[in-house]
């Protein structure tokens, strides 16, 4: 018993001091494997599959991120994070990078010491509400009972647009969507907010989807994106340049199917600097010529992996929107590879 | 050599020596315990010390400066003012407050349940009894967070929703058009003072004060009734004189501070006025204390039964009737072994209260250890706090109910 005891505060002790260490690229390398943070299960975000393999658009990110570093986008440990531990899980070196839905904020960038690496996702958040309510406007809530899952952004962002509209409201806070799906059905709250994907997504799933409908307003930017921790530049552009390798591909036309083919050469010298056959942009990330090659091969380019786990065929049902590509109309966009 | 004698301190034969330290038995556990109470402190503040410093190389600097920072969070139950530009600091002071309410109503239901299945488990009828027994298997070998899930479910899905009480061929109406059960909580009439003597604090702080009066009185009278039974065989009724003791004042307190109700009334997407009690608060104040009172009823139950029949059949003699027995022979003996597993009954039931968060109840675990920690990320310093909170109120009720416990124990001479 006393030893256990004692065991145990060596233990936390000893937890502390592993945190310190060098660059974590070395440290993927020399483990072989790549520690992912991801959420405990968001269907077509991340999620594992019947055969216990995680999937999702934000896996995806890992898998690519573990074929650049790796050679091999199975290497990944999904480490499945809580919105309470995704922070200090990253902090704490228990993970390499979070892939977590996880809004872009500035305290979160600079008060937490953390690193964003781009966005792979611009969503904001909406309201969804019964059609019988009559009720056309988020600015016509006045006095209604709003279902928020608590823990998040929408918290914040729902205080203050009640609260510079002038607007009182009864917050009822659910631990899990599902569960504020679950009173929202049961009229426990008039209206139920969340990110717009999500309220698309679960309207969808609805036995009668056509007797709710969501609001027009989008009362916040929810940037989502892969981060890493702060002070790790080497690493940082890792995950950096690999996400914008998967948004480059998809501007070239480079696909999981060609990307191959590419390699060997083509006449676009953008196409060639990406896929490693002219110059050395691998070399300069501490990485071998044909990082982004392997990276876009786990699952295709980012259109590809957005229409495979979230886009209109797939069950969540997502259209493109502010994700399109910029010469779509979209926010997508990377920097030049060159 | 004898420079450590001190010449003025021995008055006796011989004078302390160092080396008594070790080989005097007076001294050498004393010596033992103060070297291990030394290393102890030493390796604590060295691992204190190394957590320290390898969290702020980590980036993982301690501070406690967010409390004062605006929470940005609206919190639906406030029993102080509250709104989100409200610090973090006052968040969790809210939630403070929200869970000592809770703990309060349930330890008290808990009790009373508690004591009642207890005593009725033991009753001579065979339907009461095993009712008793079915109830406290069923609810202390279900888990509490099942219980508060299923009893929140079925006030959701059962009850009506405030739209319901729409219209004029509404599907629900409300009790005396004064209380409205609906899936969101049951509104009730709401006592207002219409002569305010200021704030509604002072208010109601007259109402106690009234009742605090009545409670004096009551007990002299009860004094009164004692002496005059033993001086002449004959308990004076005193049921009447209790009964206005115990109205009267307040009654007089409440007419001159005007009391009035406010009803409440479907207005917009609620009910507005009168007095909400939530559904989250019903579903865990409830959960809690038929689970927890499920416990307290075999301690009850113990208690009872540790108490020799001898007493009873004694009292039986007597002439006194089982009701009395219980009361006045059996169950002030049962205190003292059912008051020790309480403490930690009430200790149970504060720190399950922290599961209510899946009801959606803004207890301290809801808001400083769920809304504050993930928008400011300082986990480890709202977590801390947390600790620090529930060991607080865990070792303030464990010293009062030992205080109680003293009193009640029995008096060895």
């Amino acid at each position: 018993m006393k030893k256990s005891v004692l065991l145990g505060a060596l233990t936390v002790a000893g937890l502390a001091a592993g945190a310190a260490s060098a660059g974590t690229l070395e440290d993927v390398q020399a483990r072989g494997k790549l520690n992912c943070g991801v959420t405990t299960g968001v269907p077509g975000f991340a999620e594992p599959d019947a055969e216990g393999v995680w999937r999702g658009f934000d896996v995806a990110v890992c898998r690519a991120v573990a074929a650049a570093v790796l050679s091999d986008p199975m290497a990944v440990e999904f480490v499945p994070t809580t919105g309470k531990t995704r922070f200090t899980a990253l902090a704490s070196g228990e993970i390499d990078m979070l892939a977590r839905n996880t809004t872009w904020t500035f305290s979160r960038d600079v008060d937490l010491k953390f690193e964003f690496t781009g966005v792979n996702y611009y969503d904001g958040q909406g309201f969804m509400v019964p059609a019988d309510l009559g009720v056309s406007s988020a600015k016509d809530l006045d006095g209604a009972t709003v279902c928020i899952q608590t823990g998040t952004t929408t918290e914040l962002n729902l205080a203050d647009f009640f609260r510079s509209n002038n607007i009182s409201y009864e917050p009822v806070p659910i631990e899990t969507g599902a569960e504020a799906v679950q009173q929202f059905l049961a009229g426990a709250c008039d209206v139920y907010t969340t990110d717009a994907s999500a309220l698309a997504a679960q309207r969808a799933g609805f036995e009668n989807p056509a007797a709710y409908t969501v609001l027009p307003e989008i009362i916040s930017k929810e940037p989502l994106g892969p981060l890493v921790r702060h002070g790790d530049n080497v690493w940082g552009d890792i995950v950096r340049w690999t996400l914008n390798a998967l948004i480059t591909a998809e501007e070239l036309g480079v696909t999981a199917g060609n990307a191959k083919d590419m390699a060997m050469g083509t006449n676009n010298p953008e196409i060639n600097r990406l896929l490693g056959s002219e110059g050395d942009l691998g070399g300069m990330l501490g990485l071998d010529k044909e990082w982004a090659k392997r990276a876009i091969m786990v699952e295709g380019n980012y259109g590809e992996i957005f229409a495979n786990n979230i886009g209109e065929s797939t069950q969540i049902g997502l259209a493109r929107g502010l994700n399109a590509k910029w010469t779509d109309g979209g926010l997508i966009y990377s920097p030049p590879f060159r | 050599m004898t420079t450590m004698t001190d010449p003025h301190a021995s008055t006796g034969s011989q004078g302390f020596k160092l080396s008594m330290l070790l080989n005097d038995t007076r001294y050498r556990s004393l010596t033992f315990q103060f070297i291990a109470l030394v290393a102890i402190i030493a390796f604590m503040a060295f691992v204190g010390g190394n957590l320290v410093r390898n969290l702020a190389e980590a980036g993982l600097n301690i501070s406690y400066a967010f409390l004062g920072e605006p929470a940005g969070y609206d919190i639906n139950q406030r029993p102080i003012e509250y709104d989100s530009q409200s610090s973090h600091g006052r968040a969790a002071m809210v939630g403070i407050l929200n869970t000592l309410i809770v703990s309060f109503l349930a330890c008290v239901t808990a009790t009373v349940i508690g004591v009642f299945a207890g005593v009725l488990r033991l009753s001579n009828n065979w339907i009461v009894a095993r009712i008793m027994s079915v109830y406290v298997e069923i609810f202390r070998n279900v888990p509490v967070l099942i219980w508060i899930l299923i009893i929140f479910s079925i006030m959701i899905n059962a009850l009506p929703a405030p739209r319901d009480f729409r219209g004029a061929d509404a599907s629900s109406s409300m009790l005396f058009d004064m209380f409205a059960f609906t899936n969101r909580g049951v509104y009730a009439p709401a006592p207002e003072f219409l002569n305010s003597f200021g704030s509604a604090a002072l208010n109601w702080l007259m109402v106690i004060g009234a009742l605090v009066l009545s409670f004096v009185v009551a007990r002299t009278v009860k004094r009164w009734a004692t002496t005059k039974q033993e001086a002449t065989g004959i308990r004076p009724a005193t049921w009447y004189i209790n009964l206005a003791v115990w109205i009267v004042p307040v009654a007089l307190v409440l007419f001159f501070l005007g009391l009035t109700w406010n009803f409440p009334e479907l207005k917009g997407f609620n009910f507005k006025g009168g007095m909400q009690v939530r559904g989250s608060l019903i579903a865990l104040w409830f959960a809690l204390a038929i689970y927890t009172g499920a416990f307290i009823a075999e301690n009850v139950r113990a208690g009872i039964l540790a108490i020799s029949k001898g007493q009873t059949e004694a009292a039986g003699a007597l002439g006194l009737r089982p009701n009395r027995i219980m009361s006045l022979v059996v169950l002030p003996q049962a205190l003292r072994v059912i008051i020790p597993p309480l403490i930690s009954h009430y200790l149970n039931i504060t720190k399950n209260s922290s599961l209510a968060i899946a009801v959606g109840y803004m207890d301290i675990t809801a808001t400083l250890g769920g809304i504050t920690l993930l928008q400011t990320g300082r986990a480890i310093e709202a977590v801390l706090l947390l600790m620090l909170f529930y060991l607080t109120i865990s070792l303030s009720i464990s010293a009062i109910m030992n205080v109680f416990n003293n009193r009640m124990k029995l008096k060895e001479r």
